[in-house]
């Protein structure tokens, strides 16, 4: 017998994720469609890449990192895109960009040869590529969310950029082990409502199965409405992910540097 | 004259006297094979032992780079050399930064420092492909052979386009006493040909039989030198394929060594290879289009030092496997294979391998070993950018193992492969293994660098064979 249709989905639109996949940020569209089986959610997924139209509307965003070459492709034209996505997000689309998608929501990004990229504008961050002189941040990284039940996260960091704050910005989450945005302020990625900005990959979501379903109850909040029955997941075991996020926030208190902030 | 350059001095024979003796405390104490510890006491004591040791090999050198194939296809082109009687100088066991080409002088060096017989020997080395720029004016090669370029180890090599760029930058130097064996078929390495004067030999796979049915996740090289995108006619692997940018129009090669007709099985390949208009079919005991394409890169680098078709296919046909490429070990009434997969496109080829030609009913037993050291990649999430979707719905064990048992656990999962079990301790994990399959059945094991090593010398010891120092072929 098959299993009847799921009586709710999400429409999830993936950004250039045939240009923007370098640290296997696919694994976050992995493990989102395998939970929201498990709760009873529908993923409809259009993928979005260079020259293609963004559909009329989204619940959730998808964006992951990309190599320098291929950021000054996206940039531009995701620059163009910057006011439908601000709108998305201020009406509460959830989104998660990783890295080099990090990078590009922000305001600009100023790549290793002085270029300035600019940004999508969703989070108020300004990132700077320091050049081939200075070490990229690279390691395993666990971070902790100030989102009430989600706690914390783990993943790996690998990125030169060095992500700054501007004055409407607020962190994503507080480094422990590891460097997060800049190496310096102890700040790791970005929030503005549902969205989320972050260097954590590993892939993130797989291993973070609490910040997996809070973004899927964001996606339904948005689809059917703040207090709607539709919008309401419970909560559900998850022992896989569970285990591979004990495994891996044991390998980050292990073998990174716990993060100290730089006094200047 | 070779010999009057190659004259070591007092000081580098010192050196190598003292590699020598570090490589054989090494042993004494149980510290692994020692293979690149005697290059690294002998190369810090004399820096320019690796000219020297070039300079010797009389027939030339042969570099062989790339991120996946390299220890086998040196491997290959050694056995091709020995079957032809030249006798090789070659650095074993994967060996490829600067101090295992070293070790491998070390070992063969008489006591003035010479090498035996070395006018009439070739060197064939493998190298790293991000340490390969800085080697090369040194090592001067007459052949060197690119197999691929694929995301591999991005926490030690930044990112894959500066690999490649590296490797620009170097053959802009290059000469026409320079052959450049190039794999066609990878636009990142085809490419190469353009910005050289060296000469230029293709090899490549053209049977759209051999084809995916769809394009895998693991793909590196979306866009053309001139900034276009590539498009392809048939994709065989990752990226690799018939390609043809879409902007510029430049376009897949003719492969001068070419695979005409492919058949794969879970033990070996057979294939139809053209060279340069004859025809000579290869029987190549090693399972997996990844292992053809090794094969076609050891017939042209072969080939063009001169090696006969009919020799090259001989020893082809008769090539063991190099050190935990496919080796096979009799355990308990069991066979165990070992696959070293350690980047999305090499566990894609390992995946595809063991299904190609394998009956749907037939099952799959599987030892799947995920390692984070420094030599596996510490970032262990390639294992996302792997289709190891392919497996769902196939009757199969899956046990799991290593230190990042529990992640690699969750990446089956949700492949729709539930592990059987998760073991990280290797002794346990291949009792685990083993107890779930019947006698007679064979068992895969899938496994990252360090974790191949582990399980490697696990399997010798119970199978009464030689710890891998006392077995890698000179």
């Amino acid at each position: 017998m098959t299993p009847a249709p799921p009586e709710r989905t999400i429409r999830v639109v993936t950004l250039y994720d045939d240009v923007m996949n370098v640290y296997a940020d696919r694994g976050n569209l992995i493990a989102l469609e395998a939970r929201a089986a498990e709760h009873g959610v529908g993923v409809e997924v259009q993928s979005v890449s260079l020259g293609d139209p963004l559909p009329e509307d989204a619940d959730l965003v998808l964006i992951g990192g990309g190599q320098d070459r291929e950021q000054r492709r996206v940039a531009d034209e995701l620059a163009v895109r910057g006011p439908v996505l601000r709108a998305w997000a201020a009406a509460g689309t959830a989104m998660l960009a990783v890295c080099g998608g990090f990078q590009l929501f922000g305001r600009w990004y100023r790549d290793a040869s002085g270029t300035e990229l600019p940004g999508a504008g969703v989070f108020d961050v300004t990132t700077i590529a320091p050049g081939p002189g200075a070490a990229r941040c690279i390691g395993d990284i666990l971070a902790n969310v100030e989102i009430e039940g989600v706690g914390e996260v783990v993943g790996f960091e690998n990125h030169g950029g060095r992500t700054y704050l501007g004055p409407g910005g607020r962190p994503f989450a507080r480094v422990e082990y590891g460097r997060g945005n800049n190496g310096e302020d102890g700040t790791e990625g970005a929030i503005f409502q549902n969205a989320v900005g972050t260097y954590l990959h590993g892939s993130l979501l797989p291993k973070n199965p609490a910040l997996l379903d809070w973004l899927i109850a964001a996606a339904l909040r948005h689809r059917y409405g703040e207090g709607s029955s539709q919008a309401l997941i419970e909560p559900r075991p998850a022992p896989y992910a569970e285990r591979a996020h004990a495994a891996s926030a044991a390998v980050a208190r292990r073998r990174s540097p716990k993060f100290e902030p730089v006094v200047k | 004259m070779v010999a009057a350059t190659a004259r070591p001095s007092v000081r580098e024979r010192a050196a190598l006297i003292l590699g020598r003796a570090a490589g054989t405390a090494a042993r004494q104490l149980g510290r692994g094979g020692g293979t690149a510890l005697p290059g690294l006491v002998a190369g810090v004591l004399a820096p320019r032992l690796l000219e020297r040791l070039a300079q010797q090999a009389g027939q030339g050198v042969v570099t062989v780079t790339g991120t996946n194939g390299k220890t086998t296809t040196t491997h290959l082109i050694a056995a091709i050399f020995r079957a032809h009687g030249v006798q090789p100088l070659t650095n074993p066991s994967g060996s490829n930064l600067e101090r295992g080409l070293v070790a491998a002088y070390v070992e063969d060096a008489e006591a003035d420092g010479r090498i035996a017989d070395a006018p009439s020997r070739v060197g064939v080395f493998e190298v790293d492909e991000a340490v390969l720029a800085r080697l090369f004016s040194r090592l001067s090669p007459r052949v060197a052979v690119f197999l691929n370029l694929f995301r591999d180890q991005l926490d030690r090599y930044g990112e894959v386009d500066s690999v490649g760029e590296g490797w620009g930058g170097m053959l802009a130097s290059a000469g026409p006493d320079c052959t450049l064996v190039l794999n066609a078929d990878d636009p990142s390495i085809a490419q190469l040909a353009a910005g050289t004067r060296a000469r230029v030999l293709m090899f490549g796979i053209d049977d759209p039989e051999a084809r995916l049915a769809e394009a895998e996740h693991a793909s590196d090289a979306r866009f053309c030198r001139c900034g276009g995108r590539f498009a392809y006619e048939a994709i065989y692997m990752g990226h690799v394929g018939i390609w043809r940018c879409s902007s510029c129009g430049d376009r897949r090669p003719r492969a001068f060594v070419s695979a005409r007709r492919v058949k794969l099985s879970p033990d070996g390949s057979r294939v139809e290879v053209d060279i340069d208009g004859a025809v000579v079919t290869l029987e190549i005991p090693m399972a997996g289009l990844y292992s053809v394409y090794n094969a076609l890169a050891a017939t042209a680098a072969s080939y063009a030092l001169g090696v006969p078709a009919t020799t090259i296919a001989r020893a082809l046909a008769e090539a063991g496997p190099a050190f935990g490429r496919q080796e096979r070990f009799e355990v308990e009434g069991r066979t165990v294979r070992v696959l070293l997969a350690k980047n999305p496109a090499g566990l894609n080829e390992l995946l595809r391998a063991l299904i190609a030609g394998s009956p749907e009913r037939e099952p799959i037993h599987l030892l799947a070993m995920l390692n984070d050291g420094v030599q596996d990649g510490q970032d262990v999430s390639w294992i996302y950018d792997a289709d190891i979707e392919v497996l769902a719905g196939r009757p199969m064990t899956v046990t799991c193992s290593g230190g990042r048992a529990d992640d690699f656990a969750l990446r089956w999962h949700l492949a729709g492969v539930d592990p059987a079990a998760v073991v990280p301790d290797t002794e346990a994990a291949l009792d685990d293994a083993l107890r779930r399959m019947p006698p007679g059945a064979r068992l895969d094991v899938v496994a990252t660098y360090t974790a191949m090593i582990d399980v490697r010398e696990a399997l010798a010891r119970r199978a009464g064979v030689g710890a891998y120092w006392e077995k890698a072929e000179r």
